[in-house]
């Protein structure tokens, strides 16, 4: 418990530190495309319940292109990106995208459902638990999205609000490759 | 080179991540004494929290909260907010920002034997800055008391 603590700590500080010094890791990753495919690690795989009680994991989106949105209604960051993954989930819906946006899970339904209702969200949006966040390094600053490509590895990460642009940008190029099975098929039949 | 640095950012980011408590004076009363204990806070540069009454339900409000078995808290008066005007919201944001200060009024039980005692208090706040918001947390802070 200790050491979990120490880590959460460590994360938040260097959370801290790359945001106040300038440099968050948002802007940095901007600075690139969307990482080498080589250099991808698998997502990790979760589950977790949308606002009916149903539940979602993760892998159930492998063959599709995901954006998944760690947020909370008092993350200000977190609503001047909510209607920018509104737009994306159907602008890009029909190419194969999927915006997956998990709630932090100190809120219940109750603070979520009626926030989904007034942003008008028209993508899953999951209630998170720190077993998921600790997944997915701790989560210690909202607004953090992982851009999952069709294979279920991580092609971008943004913690904090990013440009709409960059989003737009990295998810184009996630949609345009297509997956692993797909590209081998492809090779096998030259 | 790099690494001396950077372990030096993180401890000092350890010990004050986000905002700096100084701790309160320890008073001297009396037995049934009315007192008042000024408790300041000073959130670094680039951070901002939600003031006690702010303007959204969803936000989380800021609250210091005083336990004790002897002393009561009377009141708390907390700092006033400034508005802060952001692109996603109709409304100003009601926040703190800065060096701010609570102030607490106390009463001592009549019958509160003479010696030492601590009241405990708990501020919790959520904060923010331009890019990113963090979860809520609570800070412990302890008043020495002497009743005299």
């Amino acid at each position: 418990m200790l050491i979990k603590h120490k880590v959460r700590a460590f994360s938040l500080s260097l959370v801290l530190i790359l945001t106040v010094a300038g440099c968050s890791t948002s802007r940095t990753a901007s600075a690139q495309s969307v990482k080498p495919t080589k250099d991808r690690k698998v997502a990790p795989d979760f589950v977790l319940k949308d606002a009916s009680g149903k539940q979602v994991k993760l892998s159930d989106y492998r063959g599709k292109a995901v954006v998944l949105d760690f947020w909370a209604t008092w993350c200000g960051p977190c609503k001047i990106e909510i209607p920018w993954f509104i737009e994306f989930q159907r602008k890009y819906k029909d190419r194969g995208l999927v915006i997956l946006g998990v709630a932090s899970g100190d809120e219940g339904w109750d603070i979520v459902q009626p926030y989904m209702n007034q942003m008008k969200i028209n993508y899953p949006i999951l209630l998170g638990n720190d077993a998921t966040a600790d997944l997915y390094g701790g989560i210690e600053a909202l607004p953090t999205t992982f851009i999952i490509d069709r294979d279920g590895r991580v092609a971008k990460l943004h913690i904090g609000l990013a440009s709409k642009e960059d989003f737009q940008n990295a998810i184009e190029k996630v949609l345009d490759a297509a997956p692993e099975s797909q590209r081998a098929a492809a090779g096998r039949a030259e | 080179m790099l690494l001396p640095s950077l372990s030096a950012l993180l401890l000092v980011a350890q010990s004050s991540p986000v905002l700096q408590v100084t701790p309160p004076e320890p008073v001297n009363v009396k037995a049934g004494a009315i007192f008042s204990s000024p408790l300041t806070v000073s959130l670094n540069e680039g951070f901002h929290m939600n003031s006690s009454t702010p303007t959204e339900k969803y936000l989380i409000p800021l609250t210091l909260k005083w336990t004790s078995t002897t002393v009561e808290t009377e009141n708390v008066e907390y700092p006033k907010p400034q508005s802060l005007k952001l692109a996603f919201e109709s409304k100003p944001l009601s926040i703190l920002s800065g060096k701010f200060m609570f102030l607490t009024k106390f009463k001592v039980g009549p019958n509160t034997p003479a010696g030492p005692t601590t009241v405990t208090g708990k501020l919790r706040y959520q904060a923010c800055n331009d890019k990113a918001c963090f979860p809520p947390k609570t800070v412990e802070i302890k008043l020495p008391v002497n009743v005299l």
